[in-house]
């Protein structure tokens, strides 16, 4: 915009306008969210303190959790998280990239919206009915159904072996893979509609069937996109609070057994905070807060980053019709 | 040789097709049984009690959660008092002051957050608003539920006003109008239909969010107006009953979940609509 006046040659006198106003307001409110982010940093790291001065680096690696001692390490946490996680992303990646694909190209046109619609529906569900239905549902079924099947079967690995509880890992991971589906699949079927058409009608008019076409074409298109949102859907594995805390059986041990019960960051933050009875304990808590904070920032800034990459390259390279 | 290679093609392509139909399943099947068993489950422990009474002690049946219903209501509006106007004026300087550097990290930022788990918001809000005072409060809560609120909604308001036409702006530039009020006039009222829904799916989210009130709003089992106490969720009351060890309450926990995602559902559902009349 030209700062200088046409006429006179000179800088117009600088006033407080309206719009000069306008400009800051909306500025303080778009400053709230760096704001935030940090405030959350600062907020967090202080209340951290006491346990970070005690405990040093020990904290992440101990894995006794012990309040009437005052013996704190994060361990069985972290690796619960972790655990819980992954084992979500195994179950969600394939079911939602084959529920991308089929909505992006295999359904008939008039279903794609109905359909896709519906897959959105679940990323709408709060948490704690997960749970709830994890609880009443799905750990019955576990108990009684899976878990002695998979055994049957699968028994020799030592992820299949212990009692069947239903409550515990596999149950954690089959909710959170339910509830990350929803935004590895919008996030992939937007990638997928995206992919240029000539690129398509070429692969298809070198003779190419349909799933070669999907091979060469959509999956290379769509590949830094399809990381991010995979990567988007781990930021939430890693941070559901409620349904997993309801269904994981929450106690802070290691076990290779998907069957055993185990532990999250979130879920000893939503049973242990509002009772936290001394400041180191307070403390300690925080602190896995802060880890929780961090590695999310983290994680949740890569997948941004990559599916942006993604949007950009889509943007730039599409040689669309 | 040539037709078996086709054959192949296409079995192999059938396979792959089927597959994904399968992967389709896999993912509605989950929503369906949810849905059901909320609905035979809630809907037998569904009464008017339920929704007009308190709740009742251990061993006493009947009782409701029309407080947890009441309450979720305050928490929203304390959370809109917070999140509304940061995340609209947020939007808008995005959309007409943000094409710069700093503009595409806010940006960037604001995507973030939205991932950011909504628990590491309560420990936030727990440390500004209950440790100085030693006090749980439904502000807290709602402070927590706000901030959650922030970054979508200011993401839907800067593409809802990216999209507005140019010539509407010049239109009213034209007549002579400063350009605040051509934004807040004119482009910001063309586009209020698609603001109202992202406020309502906002609200949608804040609505189920458990994780950020347990150690900020902490739950009361009796009425409370005053933001200054605890305050009662529907989301926490469900869990709080779910978990506990008695038949009665299970069957409330599943009526509040039933109520729970009626109002979760029925904001997504009008949030659909208008957008499709707005547009």
């Amino acid at each position: 915009m030209a700062k200088v006046n046409a006429l006179s040659g000179r800088k117009p006198r600088r006033r407080i306008s309206g719009d000069l106003i306008f400009k800051r307001a909306t500025l303080l409110a778009a400053l709230s969210i760096p704001l935030f982010v940090l405030g959350s940093a600062i907020e967090l790291t202080r209340g951290a303190g006491e346990a970070i001065r005690r405990f040093g680096f020990s904290f992440l690696f101990q894995t006794s959790w012990d309040p009437v001692n005052l013996k704190f390490g994060a361990l069985p946490f972290i690796y619960g998280t972790l655990v819980s996680s992954l084992l979500a992303l195994l179950i969600a990646v394939p079911i939602s990239l084959g529920t991308a694909l089929f909505l992006a190209e295999i359904a008939p046109w008039w279903l794609r919206d109905p359909l896709s619609f519906i897959v959105e529906l679940l990323a709408a569900i709060p948490s704690v009915i997960f749970g709830l239905w994890g609880i009443f549902a799905l750990a019955p079924w576990l108990r009684s159904t899976a878990e002695p099947a998979l055994k049957r079967t699968l028994g020799f690995l030592p992820f299949f072996q212990g009692p069947a509880y239903g409550i515990g890992m596999l149950a954690a991971g089959l909710i959170l893979a339910i509830m990350i589906l929803p935004i590895i699949t919008s996030v992939t079927r937007e990638l997928f509609l995206s992919t240029p058409v000539p690129l398509k009608e070429g692969a298809l008019a070198l003779g190419a069937s349909w799933w070669e076409m999907v091979q060469a074409v959509f999956f290379p298109h769509a590949r830094s996109g399809i990381l991010g949102a995979i990567i988007l859907g781990l930021g939430r594995a890693l941070g559901e609070t409620m349904a997993v805390t309801m269904v994981v059986g929450n106690r802070p041990q290691i076990s290779l057994s998907l069957f055993a019960p185990g532990y999250t960051i979130a879920a000893v933050l939503a049973n242990e905070f509002s009772e936290a009875d001394s400041n180191l304990y307070l403390s300690a808590l925080i602190e896995i807060g802060l880890i929780l904070f961090l590695i999310t920032l983290l994680v949740n800034g890569a997948a941004r980053w990559l599916i942006w990459k993604s949007g950009w390259a889509a943007a730039k390279g599409g040689s669309g019709p | 040789m040539n037709r078996y290679i086709a054959l192949k093609k296409r079995a192999i392509n059938r396979l792959a097709q089927g597959l994904c139909l399968l992967a389709l399943l896999a993912s509605i099947v989950p929503l369906v049984t949810i849905l059901l068993d909320a609905l035979a489950r809630g809907g037998s422990a569904l009464s008017l009690a339920f929704l007009t009474e308190l709740p009742r002690p251990v061993g006493e049946s009947g009782g409701g959660m029309a407080n947890a219903i009441v309450g979720s209501g305050i928490l929203v509006a304390l959370a809109s008092v917070v999140g509304l106007p940061l995340g609209i004026f947020g939007g808008i300087y995005l959309a007409e002051f943000g094409a710069h550097r700093f503009g595409h990290f806010i940006r960037f930022l604001a995507d973030v957050l939205s991932g950011i788990p909504s628990i590491v918001n309560g420990i936030f809000a727990y440390t500004l608003l209950v440790l100085p005072f030693r006090h749980f409060s439904a502000t807290a809560g709602g402070f927590a539920l706000g901030l959650m609120m922030i970054p979508t909604v200011a993401r839907t308001t800067e593409e809802l006003i990216l999209r507005v036409p140019t010539t509407l702006r010049e239109g009213a530039l034209a007549l002579g109008i400063p350009y605040w009020k051509m934004v807040l006039r004119v482009v910001v009222r063309s586009v209020r239909g698609g603001i109202l829904t992202g406020i309502l799916l906002a609200i949608a989210r804040i609505m189920g969010e458990t994780a950020p009130l347990l150690f900020t709003s902490f739950g009361n089992p009796f009425w409370s107006f005053n933001v200054f106490e605890p305050i009662s969720a529907l989301p926490l009351q469900i869990f709080n009953y779910a978990l506990s060890p008695f038949d009665e309450w299970h069957a409330q926990a599943w009526a509040g979940a039933l109520v729970l995602i009626t109002i979760v559902l029925g904001l997504n559902l009008v949030s659909r609509l208008i957008m499709r009349f707005s547009k």
